[in-house]
């Protein structure tokens, strides 16, 4: 551990509505100006791990019950989600959520309202539309009748004006066709490069997300199961059956199904 | 045919037709940032113009300070409202929060009761007298520059809606909330301001309303056609509450002029039912709008 951590989660447990627990003591950290993939199968918990971070989740009635979350080497308990965003975290959502009544500026608009309360910080809309001349040709249309992908985009966009210090962002590929994955995921290795913006990253797509990626952490059913670094996770053989889908026939598999995954995982990391 | 009778009973139904749109304004701004359908914007109206008279009558202001202090005063009633009746409500279900709408309605009268009795009360005069001719055609004074002022008001929050940083937070807010909590914005803060604007609105229409027509503690029922309005044009819908304000005005006053008093509640009853039956959401409304 030499890298400084821009978000450190100490076992944090996640309750929904007083009855349903979903996150089981899960630890993670992101080093500063790194991409860390979370990947895991459907309902493990990586939105809720997102939305613990964010604080989005009391907004649906979920509660973190155990554990810490630090950003910047401060404990993030007691913030509002907007104070979080001014102070440079910026989740991007899993779906989008564009404001779609209204226009591709106004959505960017919205986004500057990250930058109040730092002192003389100006939103750089040119910075987005450098790195999606489409949403330079659509700005004026409404953003709901964007494509997908331009969603998407737009949805990144306004992070971008936000000027954060760390990104999550929430299977920015969901329903894309494969050749528009490559470009929104060349877009984010640059952005985390160019702009030094570090990124937490949850995705379905593990392969893609652990090209981009340095580190990569599995869960399964609310807690970390392997982590490792990227190319390690990529060239293992289990992840490459259950998870990249390059096993028998392509086809998806549950960890929970190897008996010896928590072996595995000392070699690994 | 009378022309010149019809042109002037539209004119006045173009009138009335203002506040109306007014009013429905000041519901959709609270509709859009809280969700919140508010049974007691008619109450809202009533207390500006009890506020104006009050400090106009009883503590002998000039009339134009109390003006200004009466839309102050309603504009930290309704910071007042949002944040000790409705925000701690938000999240639970929408019939509930209606209901405390409906209880801060019954106060508001209540209140107005124990200060000024329940008899008719008159705004002292503040709007020019002459009478106003548009060509042929004589529009009763007060209805015009109340108009006048409706239209001004109108245009000044459309600007703002559109051109001011903060109209884009409502208009965010009122699309998703969650993403506008996650792009920085203070949702909260949305909410109270989004009440204290539709506040000072009403009180406004409401001086506007007292002013026309005098003040009871019964001058809240202007709600009632003011909800029609924004149930046609469509609750979140501000281009809806303009052109149903309108156009309910219009209505009301065609079949008054020519059917008599008594139909102009059946007139506007009836449309209603009509638009409901074949556009539920209103006629410029969102889709998934819960019904009440
Ligand atoms: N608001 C909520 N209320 C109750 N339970 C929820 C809520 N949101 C999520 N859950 C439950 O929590 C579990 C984890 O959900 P989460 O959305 O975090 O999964 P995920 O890993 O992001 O899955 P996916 O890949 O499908 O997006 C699921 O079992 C889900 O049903
Ligand atoms: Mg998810």
């Amino acid at each position: 551990m030499s890298k400084p951590l821009v978000l450190d989660l100490n076992n944090i447990e996640v309750i929904y509505n007083n009855a349903v627990q979903v996150l089981r003591g899960l630890s993670l950290q992101v080093p500063r100006g790194e991409i860390v993939a979370l990947l895991g199968s459907n309902g493990a918990g990586k939105s809720t791990t997102l939305k613990a971070i964010s604080k989005l989740l009391a907004l649906e009635n979920g509660e973190l019950t155990g554990g810490s979350i630090r950003f910047n080497d401060r404990d993030t308990a007691g913030l509002a989600p907007h104070e979080l965003v001014r102070a440079g975290l910026f989740h991007v959502m899993e779906g989008r959520r564009v404001f779609e009544d209204l226009t591709v500026e106004e959505n960017l608009v919205a986004a500057t309202y990250a930058l109040n309360g730092r002192g003389n910080a100006k939103p750089n809309f040119d910075l987005v539309y450098e790195y999606f001349p489409r949403l330079f040709e659509r700005r004026r249309g409404l953003a709901g009748y964007l494509s997908g992908g331009e969603q998407q985009m737009l949805a990144i966009g306004r992070a971008l004006i936000a000027r954060p210090t760390l990104i999550l962002l929430d299977e920015p590929s969901l329903g894309l066709a494969p050749l528009l994955v490559e470009n929104i995921f060349s877009i984010i290795a640059r952005i985390n490069a160019e702009q030094g913006v570090s990124m937490l990253l949850v995705e379905q797509n593990a392969s893609v997300a652990l090209a981009v990626a340095h580190t990569g952490y599995i869960m399964e059913s609310g807690k970390v199961v392997i982590d490792g670094p990227a190319e390690k996770l990529a060239a293992d053989k289990d992840v490459r059956e259950f998870y990249l889908g390059m096993g028998h026939g392509g086809e998806m598999k549950s960890f929970r199904d190897i008996k010896h995954y928590k072996r595995r995982k000392r070699w690994l990391s | 045919m009378d022309w010149l009778y019809l042109l002037e009973i539209s004119l006045a139904g173009i009138g009335s037709g203002g506040l109306y749109a007014l009013t429905g304004l000041s519901f959709v701004m609270i509709y859009k940032a809280t969700k919140v359908v508010n049974l007691a914007i008619g109450e809202m109206l009533m207390l500006g113009a009890y506020l104006m008279f009050g400090m106009a009558s009883n503590l002998g202001w000039p009339v134009w300070m109390a003006i200004v202090a009466a839309i102050i005063g309603s504009g930290l009633g309704g910071a007042i409202v949002e944040r000790l009746a409705i925000r701690p409500m938000l999240g639970e279900s929408p019939i509930s929060v209606f209901m405390v709408t409906v209880g801060l309605s019954s106060v508001m009268i209540g209140l107005v009761e124990l200060i000024w009795t329940a008899d008719q009360q008159r705004l002292p005069e503040f709007m020019p007298s002459d009478p106003v001719m548009l060509g042929e055609a004589f529009i009763p004074p007060k209805l015009f520059y109340g108009f006048l002022v409706a239209a001004a008001l109108i245009l000044i929050a459309l600007a703002v809606f559109r051109f001011w940083r903060g109209g884009v937070a409502l208009r965010a807010t009122a699309s998703d909330q969650a993403a506008a909590y996650s792009v920085g914005i203070n949702v909260p803060r949305v909410f109270s301001l989004a009440w204290i604007a539709a506040a000072m609105i009403a009180a406004i229409a409401g001086i506007v309303v007292g002013s026309i027509g005098g003040l009871s503690s019964s001058m809240g029922v202007f709600g009632l056609s003011v909800l029609v309005v924004v149930i046609v044009g469509g609750l979140d819908s501000v281009l809806g509450a303009l052109v149903a304000g309108l156009g309910i005005g219009l209505l009301e006053a065609l079949a008054g002029g020519y059917l008599g008093g008594e139909y102009k509640l059946l007139a506007t009853f009836s449309t209603l039912i009509l638009v409901l039956m074949v556009r539920p959401y209103g006629l410029f409304g969102t889709h998934e709008i819960e019904r009440l």
